[in-house]
């Protein structure tokens, strides 16, 4: 298991343990925790599980893909360590790893 | 007895999510969530994907793992229907005899496989794909070599053709109208599936309706109104969806091709209301109503059904959308093509990578179809919202950023 902190716009925090395998959305969508909406599932078509990622982690989270960096620089308040939840796989490498959330997903 | 609270009726992903919604906003009091299959609520969009190729299993594909609907306080039932609803009564009488009664009761039924009434529809073999079941049964049938026929070029057919293809099936799509996708995308997308279709071994009868399928006791062809029969081992059925609406009709609430509703997914009834795609809905960015089936709908009425009942302000309207994965490619529709006067083509089919916007007649973005395009797509959304005039050559000049012209 990973400890995957999820920080609301609002400060609003959620701390989990999720499966390795599984990717930081479905961590967050699997429990409920509000402020990624994850549209489609994870299939990066809608960028909705816009997330920041602590910057003592985003050396760990690789890189964006072509696709997913298009869908991000469409998305609201971008910055550069934006990602989307859905393509960030846990790994025990990521135990710990911190994300915040942007205001809106829409 | 507790006081009565909210049912749910129907357990797919507009359920499912109202439901989470419901609490995630604050709601209390008893939620009972009424699903017809056996699984609890599940994304239905991999069945014609990854689930047929085995990239999927259940825990991937639930909406929410099981003990989640216990720990929120959500009494989920499923493999139970619902018979029929008493709105005078406020309650709705279950498959296994029971009744429940609501404060409030949303109805979140979808849409059913449109059946063919055709000889030889009953045959084993002759498959539909909605749910696990369906899509477990087509997958068991997939194999290398066994030869799918697919009654139906539309997004469901065409998605299961190329996983059919995936696991080695031979694979015929059998379509009534001369081009792919005639109702749901342009000329130029149905020729650009079809050319992609083609190039990974898929068959096409375009323009044949089909008048039986034969077979003894098991399908084995399927017949086309020119007489021809088309071999197969087993035959997929993707002819559209119906809304399944005949309980909400039954209990005298206002449906016209799908139930009525308002923005907030509000029925004719005070205490009903109905979300996803059994519904009719406004379509505030296009003046009139419509009845949309897409995941991303369903989502977006279940916020709006919540919010009303949490009493909380209503997020503001989406730019409907869509999309589909088939092989490499990646198609994402937003808007409706409602009005359209003109269509503008941003990069080139060949490459795989080009757009299709669809302009008014005040050249406003009423919908675009992208294809391997994120940036055309989420420009695209963006600009639909916005409803201002872009220029055609702004458009298809590639040498413009998209993020330039939406900004514009």
């Amino acid at each position: 298991m990973a400890k995957i902190t999820y920080i609301e716009h609002d400060g609003a925090e959620h701390v989990l343990d999720v499966k390795p395998g599984l990717t930081v959305m479905e961590g967050a969508v699997k429990n409920n925790v509000p402020g990624i909406d994850a549209d489609c599932g994870g299939a990066c078509a809608c960028a909705t599980c816009h997330v920041y990622v602590d910057d003592a982690w985003t050396g760990k989270t690789g890189t964006a893909s072509a696709m997913e960096e298009s869908m991000l620089d469409f998305a609201e308040g971008v910055e550069p360590n934006s990602r989307l939840s859905c393509q960030i796989k846990v790994t025990e490498a990521l135990d710990g790893l911190i994300v915040r959330m942007p205001e809106s997903q829409h | 007895m507790s006081q009565p609270g909210i049912v749910i009726v129907g357990a797919g992903h507009g359920g499912g999510t109202v439901a989470a919604l419901l609490r995630q906003y604050g709601v209390e009091g008893p939620i009972t969530l009424i699903g017809e299959e056996p699984a609890a609520p599940y994304q239905r969009p991999p069945l014609s994907k990854a689930w047929l190729k085995g990239d999927a299993d259940l825990d991937g594909v639930q909406l929410k793992p099981l003990h989640f609907y216990a720990e929120h306080g959500i009494d989920l039932r499923t493999g139970v229907r619902v018979e029929a609803i008493d709105a005078a009564a406020k309650t709705v009488r279950l498959s296994d005899g029971e009744a429940l009664t609501y404060a409030s009761l949303i109805l979140a039924t979808g849409a059913l496989a449109r059946p063919l009434p055709i000889p030889g529809a009953e045959l084993a073999g002759v498959l539909a794909l909605r749910t696990l079941a369906d899509a477990e049964a087509l997958k068991a049938a997939l194999a290398p070599g066994v030869r799918l026929a697919v009654i139906g070029g539309g997004y469901v057919g065409l998605e299961a053709a190329a996983s059919a293809r995936a696991l080695g099936a031979e694979v015929v799509v059998i379509e009534r109208e001369r081009r792919l996708l005639a109702r749901v995308a342009c000329a130029t997308l149905s020729a650009f599936f079809q050319s992609t279709h083609e190039r990974h071994g898929v068959h096409f009868e375009l323009s044949s309706g089909v008048t039986a399928l034969e077979g003894d006791g098991r399908v084995q062809g399927v017949r086309l109104d020119d007489g021809r029969v088309v071999a197969c081992d087993v035959a997929l059925v993707g002819v559209g969806a119906i809304p399944n609406d005949e309980v909400a009709k039954a209990a005298g609430l206002d449906c016209s091709d799908g139930i009525r509703v308002d923005l907030d997914a509000r029925t004719s009834d005070p205490s009903i209301y109905a979300i996803g795609d059994c519904t009719r809905r406004p379509m505030p960015l296009y003046d009139r109503e419509h009845r949309l089936e897409s995941v991303p709908n369903a989502l977006e009425q279940a916020k709006a059904c919540a919010a009303h009942i949490a009493g909380r302000p209503q997020p503001p309207p989406e730019v409907p959308w869509f999309w589909s994965d088939q092989y490499d490619l990646k198609l994402q529709i937003a808007g409706l093509p409602f009005d359209v006067e003109q269509v503008v083509v941003r990069g080139a089919p060949e490459d795989a990578t080009f757009a299709v916007f669809h302009l008014d007649a005040q050249n406003r973005v009423q919908a675009v179809e992208a294809v391997n395009a994120a940036p055309e797509f989420m420009a695209g959304r963006q600009l639909i919202a916005k409803r201002k005039p872009v220029a055609p050559e702004a458009l298809r000049d590639m040498s413009l950023s998209m993020k330039s012209i939406a900004a514009g």
